[in-house]
């Protein structure tokens, strides 16, 4: 397993969507775990979260969104990833949470989203899911 | 990518090089060395600046104002923002980035956060580092926000050329601002939220303590100015910077610059050389024939400071 503490993780909420409980209780539970969380604070532009996974150097990205803006800013941050030369699932792995509807998840999950987590999931569920994500990015096999 | 190839691409300014070689630096001691030995010859470029100040001072608040003053002039600027690591889980909470997240998409800005992964003086445990990446990488300052800090929290010292530090009124009475520590490591003092109750008596207690020590101010050359800010509505902001800038100019003018880069070039030398000591000598204890040794120290055959001697000697010839 790869050592949680050397892991950063952002924890981004994009759009006017001001509901960041969420966002924190997810944030504190993997700090909790080991792992080093930077949280953007909210009203975050695709642009701005995709230069903070830059400048962080960070392996995941877990993306919060309750206003139901998801499907135009999801993809959106998923296109600027990769136009700057990061992959999905071999450089960066991305995750989401909030209010997604089912249908709208598996959309997004066949764009390259690694997992879509709706309201009741388990932190413990969050926490597995970013130890087993970890494990296929390539700066961690060549290690 | 080999570390020459990023260390080339840091060099010409790419932000994605300069991240990852900060991640390596902080993950293994090895690369540290290896990078350290690529970037040095182009560092020295860069003016580092410390805030630091306790928990909830206005640290963050204040450098995402002074970061914009600074772009105004055309700097290019790094921002290591440093936020404890939990001694119970190895995690960390890094929240000093979102109150400068503004400048993220700014391509003269770099902000980089950092757990401090068990250091306890303040700063991360490769923070040194991170500077020297991001002066290769073209910052012309960079900006250190230290984690909140109590009184004995003083490291920014041996990595800043100016030291801010930035308190709030209510926090404590005229000894506090006596005690040893942080009060004897700023060259600046920012009073933050300096609409709020207790202003007035918190500069007369740092004004206080400040002129008790004339004589040594006078000697220097620098008398630390206290200058009254509300990041918030940028009071003050303005006349901060300012103060800082005539801080840097102070030590060029007056040589104290290449003094400091110099004490701070021992202190960085002493400390790397304390923990290969170290790591010797504990590699050494873990060895089997070091228990002959610790047995006839219990027998009271040997006294420990004797048997700590020849560990050393051992441990050192290596």
């Amino acid at each position: 397993m790869v050592e949680r503490s050397k892991v950063r993780v952002v924890i981004a909420k994009p759009g006017l969507d001001g509901h960041d409980r969420g966002a924190k209780v997810v944030a504190r539970a993997l700090k909790e775990a080991g792992y080093e969380v930077i949280y953007t604070g909210i009203r975050q532009t695709p642009e701005q979260i995709v230069e903070t996974v830059i400048q962080e150097d960070a392996p995941v990205l877990g993306i919060s969104i309750l206003s139901g803006a998801h499907m135009v800013l999801i993809p959106r941050i998923l296109k600027l990833l990769e136009e700057r030369g990061l992959k999905l699932n071999e450089d960066v792995v991305v995750f989401a949470g909030g209010i997604i509807p089912p249908d709208d998840a598996e959309e997004l999950k066949k764009m390259g989203v690694a997992e879509v987590f709706g309201p009741g999931t388990s932190l413990q569920k969050t926490i597995e899911f970013v130890d087993r994500a970890v494990e296929n990015l390539k700066r961690f096999k060549e290690a | 990518m080999s570390f020459e190839e990023l260390v080339e691409a840091l060099l010409k300014g790419d932000k994605k090089a300069a991240a990852r070689l900060i991640t390596l630096a902080e993950n293994d001691e090895e690369n540290a060395k290896e990078i350290a030995r690529l970037v040095y010859p182009h560092t020295g470029k860069a003016y580092v600046v410390g805030i630091t100040g306790p928990p909830g001072a206005g640290k963050s608040t204040l450098l995402d104002k002074l970061i914009k003053l600074a772009r105004d002039e055309g700097k290019v600027v790094g921002v290591i923002a440093i936020d404890p690591t939990s001694p119970f889980t190895g995690g960390a909470l890094l929240g000093d980035r979102l109150r400068m997240q503004r400048h993220s998409t700014d391509p003269g800005v770099f902000i980089r956060s950092m757990a401090t992964r068990g250091s306890l003086g303040g700063l991360a445990k490769t923070t040194n580092d991170a500077v020297r990446i991001l002066d290769a990488y073209g910052c012309d300052v960079i900006f250190i926000e230290t984690v909140g800090v109590g009184q004995t929290e003083v490291d920014i010292v041996k990595t800043a050329d100016t030291v801010v530090l930035v308190n709030v009124p209510g926090l404590g009475d005229e000894v506090q601002a006596l005690k040893a520590g942080l009060m004897e490591i700023a060259d600046i003092f920012a009073i933050n939220k300096a609409d709020r109750e207790g202003t007035e008596m918190l500069y007369l207690e740092l004004k206080m303590a400040i002129e008790f020590e004339k004589e040594k101010w006078r000697k220097l050359g620098w008398e630390p100015p206290i200058v009254e800010t509300i990041a918030f509505t940028l009071k003050g902001v303005k006349p901060l910077w300012e103060a800082i800038k005539r801080h840097h100019e102070f030590l060029k003018r007056s040589g104290e610059l290449d003094e400091r880069r110099k004490k701070r070039a021992r202190e960085e030398i002493k400390a790397i050389v304390a923990g290969e000591v170290a790591r010797k000598v504990e590699g050494k204890l873990r060895e089997e024939n070091t228990e002959g040794l610790i047995n006839a120290v219990v027998e009271r055959k040997l006294d420990p400071y004797s048997a700590a001697e020849r560990i050393m000697g051992e441990a050192l010839k290596v």
